[in-house]
Formats: C-alpha cells, structure tokens, sequence
C-alpha cells in the first residue's frame, strides 16, 4: 500500500473522538473606535513607524523623504502615487538582481489595528521576495482599509487560486543573541506605513 | 455544622501542631470538630509516582473513612486535590465517592466558600510571604494564579490580610512552584533545592519574616533549605497563623 | 555518567549563576507572554475555542489532510506523503537529488530535526545552511537546539562571538547582539542568494485553501523562498486546520504565547508555487497517526510549538533544553518523547514537580500536567523502566499505609530516627534530602496522639488492626 493510503487509512483507524467544529468569532472584543490611531500604536510597538498623508501629493512627499532619511539611491516602487522610484521590478528578471535595493514601496491591501500588521499580496507582484530583501519598506494603504483585528482581517483574504500574501508586522528582527532584540534579522531594518487619506 | 478533620499523613507525624490549629480555629469559628482516627494517608506519594494500584486501596480507605461525613476539612490543598481530582481513576465506580468529593474542602476554601467567612478576628503583626501552594492553586483553584486571564480571586490572602498588622509582602515571581514536588524532592534533588532557594530569596528580597501557605509539604521543603543556609525566615502554616492570631 | 534527565540537570544546576541567568531569561518571556496575553479579554476564550478547532480536526485528520492536497495540488503544489522519518529524509533528498540541487537552506523545522534530515542530506553531499539565527548558531555549534522557538536560548553572547570568530571569522572578543547580528546577516545573505532550494517548516496548513502558513520574525522563511525556485515545505499531519478562519484564532494565540509579541514579524500563506517556480509539500506521519489512536495522549496534538510550556517551567528553566535528551524539550517534549521511545525518555515525566503552570499557558489547553502524570502510571504499570529499588520501596510504604497500626508503627520508627538518629547517620551521602536541606524535626508526640490526649479519650476508634 502506498505511503498516502497507509497514513490515511491509520488516522482514520485511530478514531479520534467526535468533537464539533465551533464557530470563530467575527471579531475580537476589544473594539477601536480610532483604527488608524491604534494602528500607528501597534506599528510602533513592532518597531515599525507610521506616516501619515491626507492626500496622494503628501504621500510622494512622504515617500520621497523617506527615502532621502534614509539615503536610498536604488528605490523600487509598486505604488504609482509614491513616485516611480528608480528601479522598475518589471525589468529585473533574476531576483537575485534584488539585492541591493534599498527601499521598496509597496500597496498593503489593508492593515490591522490590534496587531499593527499590513497585509500585501506579494504574490501580484513580479518577485513577491521584494518585501524582504529590500534594505528597508515602506507600505502604502488607504485610512479606510484599516480592520480591527485578526478574525475581520482573515474575513477579507481569499485564496481561489495559487497565490501568495504576506501579513508584515514591522521590520525584520531577532532576540535570538540572549533575548537582546536586534531590529534588522535577515529582512529590512525599517518598516514605514504610510496611511493615505 | 459538623466537621472531620482530613490529617495529612506527614501532618499527623511530623507537625501535629498544625492539625492543632487547624481545629482551633475551626472550633473558633463555631464548627463541631471530629477526628476520624482509622485515617491514614489519602495515597498522593503514591499516586503521583504513578503507582496508581497501590494508591487505590488507600482511596477507598478513605471513602471508608469519611463518607459518612457532610464536611471534610484538610489543612493540605495538595491532599485535598488529590481527593477531589485525582480519586476518579482509583474509585472512581464507587457510589460513595461522588458525595465525598463534594464534601472535601481545603481549609481556607471551607472558611470562604462553606462558613462564609471573610474577616478572621486577631491580630498578627508580622511581615508575611505567602507561598501559594500548586496543587491548592492550580488544581483546587484557591486564587485565579498569573497564568490566566480571568477576574482575579483570592480565597487565602484575604484572610490573612484581615489579621490586624499582619502585612502580606509582595513578591517578584507570586507563584512560582517550590521545588518540593513529592518524590520530585530526591529524584531531581539539585532543580528542586534550587527552585526552593530561589524562592527564599523571593521572600527575604521582599522583606518577609515569615513564610506562610497552604500546605506544609512546601514548608518543609523551604524550611529545611532556609535552616541549611541560616536564612532568618520562620515558617508556619496558614492554620497556624490564624489559630494565633485568633488566641 | 547519568544520561537521564536528573543527571544532566544536576550538571547544569550545578553552575548555579549560569543556571540564574538561563532562568532569569526565559522568565523575562514567559513575562511577556502575561502582558501580550492580558491585551485580549477573550484570551481565556480563544485558548477553549483553539483547543476546540484541534480536537475537531484531530476527529476528521484524514478527511481534512485529503481537503487539504486536492486544494494544495489544484494550486500547483505537490504533494508527498512520509510514512517516517526515514521516508520523509529520502522524499526530500530525491526532489533535491533529481534536479542536482546541493545547495539548501532551511527556516525552522522541529519535524526536520525530529527527522535528523540535516545529517542525512550532508551525507549524500547537499550543503544544508540553517537559516534562523538561534538554528544558525547551534549548526555552528554542532549542538542541537535547545528550545523549540529560541533554539541558542543557552548560549551567552560571548559564546556566540567566539563561535563566530572560529566558524566565520569575525572579530574576536565580538560580543555586542547587534554587531553578531549583522555579521550574520552578512554570512546568511550570501547562503539565501546562492541556495537552489529552500526548505520551510509549516506553522499551520488550510485545507480549505490548500496554502501553508509560515512564521518567521527574521523573515529568513520568505528569504529562503524568493530566490530558488524550488520550495519544500515539510510538516506533520497534525498542522493541518479546516478554515483559513480558523487562523484569526491560532494566529492571534501564537505569537502572544510564543515571545509576547502580537504577531510574527511575517505570516507568510502560500498557495502553489510562485510562478515557474515548484512547491514540494510533504506530509509526514513518523508516529502522529499511533499517537492519535492513543486515547490518554491524542490530545498532545494540539501542540502548535510555541514553547510557552517551556519557557513557564521551573524545571525546564533551571536545566535546560539539552537535559532532556529529545528533539523537543519541556513539558511538552516529556509527554511526547515516550511515544517514541519509552526506554530512553523514562527519566522525563518525573522531571516534573507536576506544578501545573503549563496547562495553564498553553495556548491550545493541553492537560500538560495530567498527561505527565498518566505517562508515570503508564511507566510504573508497564514492565521495566522504573527501578527494582523504587518499586519495593513504594510497595512497603503502600504496605505500611493501608493499616493504621502500621502506619504508626512505621511513623514511630520515622520520629525516632529523626529524633535519636546521630547527624553522621542522618546525613550519611544516602540522604539526598539532607545534601541541601535540613530534615524536619521529631515531635514529641504526633497528632494522633495529641487529640485524644485533648478529648479527653482513651479509646481506639473503630477499625485498625
């Protein structure tokens, strides 16, 4: 018998006792009357930052200074209201070609405020690895696609097809040197959100 | 109302003086105070080394011994758990067991939950650490423990906090396991002695006299490591406490 | 030299300021596990409701596992099935082997340990580079990882430079976090951009979905995976839940439990392959399915791998993840590892003073404490494992209990031993109470005796003999 009819047919033999599947809840308990201020709580505490910018002309601003902050020459952007960057990911072929890119703007479909997570369907864009080889992120998302908690926002994800999505909470970090939490592990060493509208 | 007294084996040999005090203060708060004397141990030393075949025969021992009681009082939440938590698997089919279950009560859970008492009358003018007992805290649930997150219950610090000058200390880890752990004492002799003198440190840096709990177990366990290395640290059990303080 | 827990325990209590530190670390975690966790009113109700979603899953695995493959394949992803250890080493090895790859890198995996892949893809010449940091670190090391979420937890930063000067070459007397971390980050970066396969653990698996869910703060997961093509994803069938839904609840009870934070850095879902690239999920059983049919242990795999067991536990604290001699340590691991192996993990339910805290932090409300117990009854009913010495002791003291008259008897000869007994006899090398600790003093009288002397009594009750 082969290995999957011989797995299958043992669990099913081990006639674990009936237990009914419960009901998740549509959303936690605790409510944010102010989503986008708990949110810019929630990114700080991951050791991300929040900017604000009411209209699309102060979001190429803030991302045009954001990328001067942070002296970022190679700068890719996914987010045509940012700026047009200065590496286009559609004429890199090779994502090994990725590294060194200093600072990519991507589109976060939407955020959430308890946990102060952006969700980016990085499988739309050309390499999804992007988010985390780039030296530093900044993640674009409209004021209005801020959700409450975990269960609202698993409620707006689907997966019909093959794809790949990414909750990114901050930047990379690591306390695996005796506890001591060192920002900037393996993926980007900044994580700026910034909210439009 | 009509109380037996549940002794702890090692209790009944080694600190009859909290047995003493356990029915003083009993007797103080009004009860009629009965000592069933075929008791011998409820079988936990047995049981928790897993020899649950030699630990039955105790179990139902004990259902000899007091099923025909309405209210069993222990001065042990670790024994009182094993009555109410344990027994299931050693007599679990005996009919009597169901109704002795439900009379078994920890001492300070049958002040608070059964005589509704809330303040004791006295005085004790000690600084105090109370050392919170696992099994009395984690399996009878005598205080809602760091670990959860539910609205928080006490059924043992109040009673000494209403001792007129007694101040209950604050430590840094409340209820951080003593190390004692029945034969867990021997078998793992260097975590456990560790655990213990970890948690004397806890309650000479916070400034206790005096050590306090549930069950003499851990109090012997913590007073035999204090005694080793001459920490100025007494010991005595709550009942002891409270039968003092009440005179 | 004792190869059970105790012994080692002992070794590692023995150095009683490295001991202080370890404990003091992983306290400060378990700490932020309470604050993370006093965020959520409803904790207490998402741990009840995860524990729920488990053991429905756990009542419909093979249903669910088949959900699962027909949505992982209709995305594009294939699908292995490990019937063991030895299988799943030989399942990765041949999707490596057939295309030539003999560079990889791997994030967390504790199946991938519990399997010993890495030796066994070294053998047959394929560079395995352990990509998370504390896995990194003990790869270098030579050692196993000695916590399941913070794998180099026992090692002190001036170890880590030293090791990193030997094995890397950075400076020596290097000791500064965030200095070693970029130096790995450094040495890792070139690993990620030259690897030709990636291979990921998974933290859970959809079925309604077919995607696999990964969690990493490093990122060294999504880094593993962007660059090859080919990603092997290797987990347990127990990982699988029914509902992506179902992950608003796991997630949010996850990294709380974990390392006190609200969430991993990164939550990466994937679904098939990335474009032109390949997914290799295995699934591998290696016992989970004789573990299920086990009606006291089933419920052990609820485990999701947060470690909170771990970093809660007095003992686990104070002797350390290499004490336990099992690809998982800690509470959870002394549950586990008889499962396996019985006669070498004999020593691991009774590193426990059952204190209960586990069942208490556990995220999916395993009866850790209960389970530990019930593997000692298992033990002591079962032949062999416990000694001849402990049996005939607990026999006589069962003896001596089951009578009053004999109980007293035997409690008389205690006090008089405590009361009379010299303290060179006492405290002769035999005692292991007395190494550190005082005994307890004889009374004069025992309580028994002190009551009827009050009543006023002279009598015997009924019973005895």
């Amino acid at each position: 018998m082969a290995s999957r009819e011989q797995i299958l047919a043992a669990l099913r033999g081990a006639a674990a006792p009936a237990e009914p599947l419960p009901a998740t809840p549509a959303r936690g308990v605790t409510h944010y009357p102010d989503p986008v201020a708990r949110l810019a709580e929630a990114v700080l505490a991951v050791g991300g930052a929040l900017v604000r910018a009411p209209t699309a002309a102060d979001l190429a601003r803030e991302a045009a200074a954001l990328a001067q902050r942070l002296g970022a020459r190679r700068v890719v952007s996914e987010v045509p209201e940012a700026g047009a960057g200065t590496v286009r990911l559609s004429d890199i072929s090779d994502p090994h070609d990725l590294a060194g890119v200093e600072l990519a703007v991507l589109p976060g479909a939407f955020a959430v405020a308890e946990t102060g997570a952006v969700w980016v369907a990085a499988g739309e864009l050309r390499h999804r690895g992007i988010f985390v080889v780039a030296e530093h992120i900044g993640l674009v998302l409209r004021a209005d696609a801020v959700v409450n908690d975990m269960h609202e926002a698993y409620a707006r994800i689907r997966f019909e097809g093959p794809g790949f999505g990414v909750f990114i909470a901050g930047p990379s970090k690591t306390a695996d040197i005796e506890q001591a939490l060192v920002i900037g592990a393996h993926g980007p060493r900044s994580c700026t959100v910034l909210v439009v509208g | 109302m009509r109380v037996a007294l549940f002794i702890p084996c090692y209790v009944d040999q080694l600190y009859p003086s909290v047995g003493l005090a356990t029915a003083r203060v009993l007797e103080r708060l009004g009860c009629e105070v009965v000592y069933p004397e075929e008791q011998t141990c409820c079988g936990q030393p047995l049981a928790n080394a897993g020899f649950a075949t030699l630990a039955a025969p105790l179990a139902r021992r004990f259902l000899d011994v007091f099923s025909e009681f309405e209210a069993v009082v222990c001065p042990s939440g670790s024994c009182t758990s094993m009555v109410r938590n344990h027994y299931h698997g050693l007599v679990g089919g005996d009919p009597r067991y169901p109704a002795v279950r439900a009379a078994t009560y920890e001492l300070c859970e049958f002040l608070v939950d059964v005589l509704k008492i809330a303040r004791i009358p006295g005085r004790f003018r000690r600084r105090v650490g109370l050392h919170q007992s696992c099994h009395g805290l984690r399996e009878l649930r005598l205080a809602s423990g760091s670990e959860r997150r539910v609205a928080p219950f006490d059924k043992v610090a109040p009673l000494l906090r209403s001792l007129e000058g007694l101040e209950l200390v604050s430590l840094s880890r409340p209820d951080e396991c003593c190390g004692f752990g029945g034969t867990f004492a021997v078998a793992e002799e260097a975590v456990s002695c560790l655990m213990g003198r970890d948690r004397i440190a806890d309650h000479l840096r916070a400034g206790a006299e005096l050590v306090t709990g549930t069950d003499v177990s851990c109090l012997m366990h913590l007073g035999g490591l204090a005694r080793r290395e001459g920490a100025p640290l007494a010991f005595q059990h709550v009942a002891e406490v409270l039968a003092e303080a009440m005179g | 030299m004792s190869a059970d827990h105790a012994g080692r325990a002992a070794r590692f209590a023995a150095d009683e300021g490295r001991a202080r530190w370890h404990d003091g670390a992983l306290w400060a975690v378990r700490q932020k596990r309470d604050r993370l966790a006093a965020e959520l009113p409803e904790w207490e109700e998402l741990r009840e409701r995860a524990a729920r979603i488990k053991a429905h899953t756990r009542s419909r695995l093979a249903d669910y596992l088949e959900q699962f493959e027909r949505e992982a394949t209709s995305r594009g992803a294939v699908v292995h099935w490990a019937r063991d250890a030895e299988e799943h080493n030989r399942v990765v090895h041949r999707i490596l082997a057939l295309k030539g790859i003999t560079r990889l890198v791997k994030s967390k995996s504790m199946l991938t340990e519990e399997c010993g892949l890495n030796a066994f893809l070294e053998a047959r010449g394929i560079e395995v580079v352990d990509t998370d940091l504390g896995e990194r670190i003990v790869q270098l090391a030579g050692e196993p990882p000695s916590h399941i979420v913070l794998p180099a937890i026992h090692k002190r930063r001036e170890e880590v430079g030293a090791l990193f000067h030997r094995t890397l070459g950075t400076e020596a007397g290097l000791s500064d976090p965030t200095a070693l971390t970029a130096e790995a980050r450094r040495h890792l970066r070139e690993r990620f951009l030259g690897a030709q396969a990636g291979l990921t653990g998974v933290n859970f698996a959809v079925a309604e979905t077919g995607g696999v869910v990964v969690c990493t703060n490093e990122g060294n997961a999504d880094m593993g995976t962007s660059f090859p093509r080919v990603h092997i994803a290797c987990m347990g069938v127990e990982k699988v839940i029914p509902r992506l839904e179902d992950l608003g609840v796991l997630v949010r009870l996850l990294a709380r439990s974990a390392t006190g934070q609200p969430i991993t850095t990164y939550t990466s879902h994937f679904h098939g392959p990335m474009p032109g690239g390949e997914l290799h999920l295995v699934i591998v059983d290696n016992g989970r399915s004789r573990l299920l049919a086990d009606p006291a242990f089933q419920g052990a795999l609820a485990c999701i791998r947060c470690g909170a067991c771990m970093n809660t536990c007095p003992v686990f604290r104070r002797s350390g993840g290499h004490s336990y001699g099992f690809t998982i340590p800690g509470p959870i691991g002394s549950v586990l590892a008889p499962a396996w192996d019985p006669v070498a993990h004999t020593s691991l339910p009774f590193a426990s003073s059952l204190c209960g805290s586990c069942d208490d932090v556990c995220p999916v409300r395993i009866p850790l404490h209960d389970l530990l117990l019930e593997r000692r009854r298992q033990l002591v009913a079962g032949p062999g494992s416990i000694s001849p010495g402990k049996r005939l002791a607990m026999r006589l003291l069962g003896f001596a209990l089951r009578s009053p008259a004999r109980y007293q008897a035997a409690g008389r000869l205690l006090r008089l031993a405590l009361g009379r007994g010299p303290r060179w006899l006492l405290y002769g090398p035999w005692n292991r109470w007395g190494r550190q600790r005082e005994l307890p003093p004889a009374p004069p009288a025992t309580f028994r005796e002190v009551w009827r002397a009050r009543q006023g009594q002279g009598a015997k009750g009924v019973g005895g003999g």
